[in-house]
């Protein structure tokens, strides 16, 4: 049964398709940092949400649907339109591509993602793993 | 939305020329020292001399360059304080040209910052004006950046679209010097550029023309520029299909060939150009089995010879390895002179780097990482990959 994005049990799901993932495993086996993905409203959707993504070592320990982008300390923010984000975990909007052309904003050290090109192939590669439902 | 990228470009004999009208006060030309040796330094600097322009040489960039040498060029560009820095030479003095200038406009900036992400706001100080002497890299035109980070022995790729050149000259003439092997090398660079560019995730409708049409020079005008490096019409048809490819992948993306062709690079010091392209053939293989559709109108349009019933993939790399036969290039790590065991002790490392390389990102079939340390094992016994 597809999952309603965004949503609690959403990135729950993401996060169990993580840790099932040993091409996630391998390419983020030294990445520490967490994430907050903000959904921000657009004609598709008329709120915004927060979703909380831990990643520690290849796994992914936590991940919840948190009220507010304080609700977590975390080292990256990534903020885009609801509409955009639907691109990105069906694979029609590459997250790299997303980031250059600022459809997606990222808040936090570059560099750092920049030497993790792969683990952010494979996380989007685990989205489309979660059956989704977007609410149409 | 995506964007496409490119230099003014001035091409073809005496292209040199553009430099004598050029407007500026001083320039920093960034190249290496066989090129000082090769008079080619003098030559470029002849044609500033005839502009007026104060011209200073930084030549101390080696292959592959590192992090402090071009640390040490924007130390000297904050000396000399140019208007004009001029990369001359093949990738590694044009990137390092890349990098200096940057440094130069923004010396708060670790190089490391190099990113396409930010902006930086170039062109306060100076503009960067490209000269190719090889035909391969298409540096010239392309605003990616590969600087050597020498303590971990990683290839890292850098770079943003400000600093692409303002101004490419590319001058066939300047590439008559290149010997056979180098020629070679950094033809099927040139190659692996235009194949890439037009298989990888991210190519476009802008630079699939570029790509292809690159492809056909090249394996038409490659043997004879490695036959008779004197033959004019090869050379210049040579050079102009490296700056096409430069433009296509430069705006699309290379692929798994580069990612494991950085590794070998940097790990065995094997010229850029030799080590893509005898990877090549190894991803065209294994990515076309799943991915087949753009292999198969690659062939199509080069006219390569697919036999009944087999796969593009298998076609073009044929057509490669014929190719690098022709060459006289090595079609596996092998034959490049590698020695088994010094392989086998670096194969964790070269597919731990390869797997997260930036490249690696745009493959059209992701490969496990049992399948890339097959992929480097295949690529070193010669074997066409069946899996």
């Amino acid at each position: 049964m597809a999952i309603l994005f965004p949503s609690d049990e959403w990135i729950k799901e993401l996060s169990e398709q993580l840790n099932a993932s040993e091409s996630y495993e391998r390419s983020a086996k030294d990445w520490e940092g967490d994430f907050i993905f903000v959904v921000e409203p657009d004609d598709a959707y008329p709120e915004t949400a927060y979703l909380f993504l831990a990643l520690y070592h290849g796994k992914s320990p936590d991940a919840a649907l948190v009220p507010s982008e304080d609700a977590r300390e975390t080292e990256f923010v990534i903020r885009a339109p609801f509409s955009n984000w639907r691109q990105v975990i069906e694979g029609r909007l590459d997250p790299i591509q997303g980031m250059m052309t600022k459809r997606l904003r990222l808040s936090g050290n570059m560099m750092k993602i920049m030497r993790y090109p792969k683990a952010a192939k494979e996380i989007v590669s685990c989205c489309a793993l979660v059956p989704t439902d977007f609410g149409d | 939305m995506w964007y496409f990228v490119s230099p003014q470009i001035v091409f073809g004999e005496d292209a040199l020329a553009e430099l004598d009208e050029l407007e500026g006060q001083r320039a920093l030309i960034i190249s290496d020292a066989n090129l000082v040796d090769l008079g080619i330094v003098d030559r470029v600097r002849g044609h500033l001399d005839k502009a007026g322009i104060d011209v200073h040489v930084f030549d101390a960039v080696e292959p592959d360059p590192t992090v402090p040498t071009v640390q040490r060029g924007a130390q000297m560009a904050q000396e000399v304080a140019p208007d004009w820095i001029v990369g001359l030479g093949g990738g590694s003095p044009m990137d390092a040209a890349k990098a200096i200038w940057v440094l130069y406009e923004r010396p708060d900036l670790d190089p490391a910052e190099l990113n396409p992400f930010v902006h930086f706001g170039l062109r306060q100080k100076a503009r960067l004006i490209t000269i190719p002497t090889t035909s391969g890299t298409g540096a010239e035109v392309t605003w990616g950046i590969v600087l050597t980070d020498p303590v971990e022995q990683r290839k890292m790729g850098l770079g943003n679209r400000e600093n692409a050149a303002d101004l490419a000259i590319v001058d066939p003439s300047l590439s008559v010097s290149m010997p056979p092997s180098l020629t070679a090398d950094s033809g099927l660079d040139a190659l692996t550029h235009a194949v890439e560019g037009y298989t990888c995730t991210w190519h476009t409708d802008l630079t699939d023309g570029l790509c292809t049409h690159a492809a056909q020079l090249i394996f038409r005008y490659l043997p004879r520029a490695v036959a008779d490096g004197s033959d004019m019409d090869a050379r210049e048809r040579m050079a102009n299909a490296a700056t096409s490819a430069g433009l296509g992948f430069g705006n699309a993306m290379a692929s798994m060939a580069h990612a494991m062709g950085h590794v070998l690079g940097s790990v065995f010091h094997i010229h850029h150009g030799r080590a893509v392209g005898i990877c090549l053939p190894y991803t065209v293989e294994y990515t076309a089995r799943e991915a087949p559709g753009r292999y198969a109108e690659m062939v199509a349009q080069l006219g390569c010879a697919q036999e009944e019933g087999s796969d593009p993939g298998g076609a073009l790399a044929r057509a490669v390895r014929d190719l690098c036969r022709q060459i006289g290039s090595p079609i596996s790590v092998a034959e490049a002179g590698i020695d088994s065991a010094a392989y086998q002790d670096q194969l964790d490392k070269m597919v731990d780097d390869a797997f997260n390389d930036t490249q690696m990102v745009t493959a059209a079939r992701a490969p496990s990482y049992d399948e890339l340390r097959q992929l480097f094992l295949y690529a070193y016994e010669g074997r066409p990959v069946d899996f």
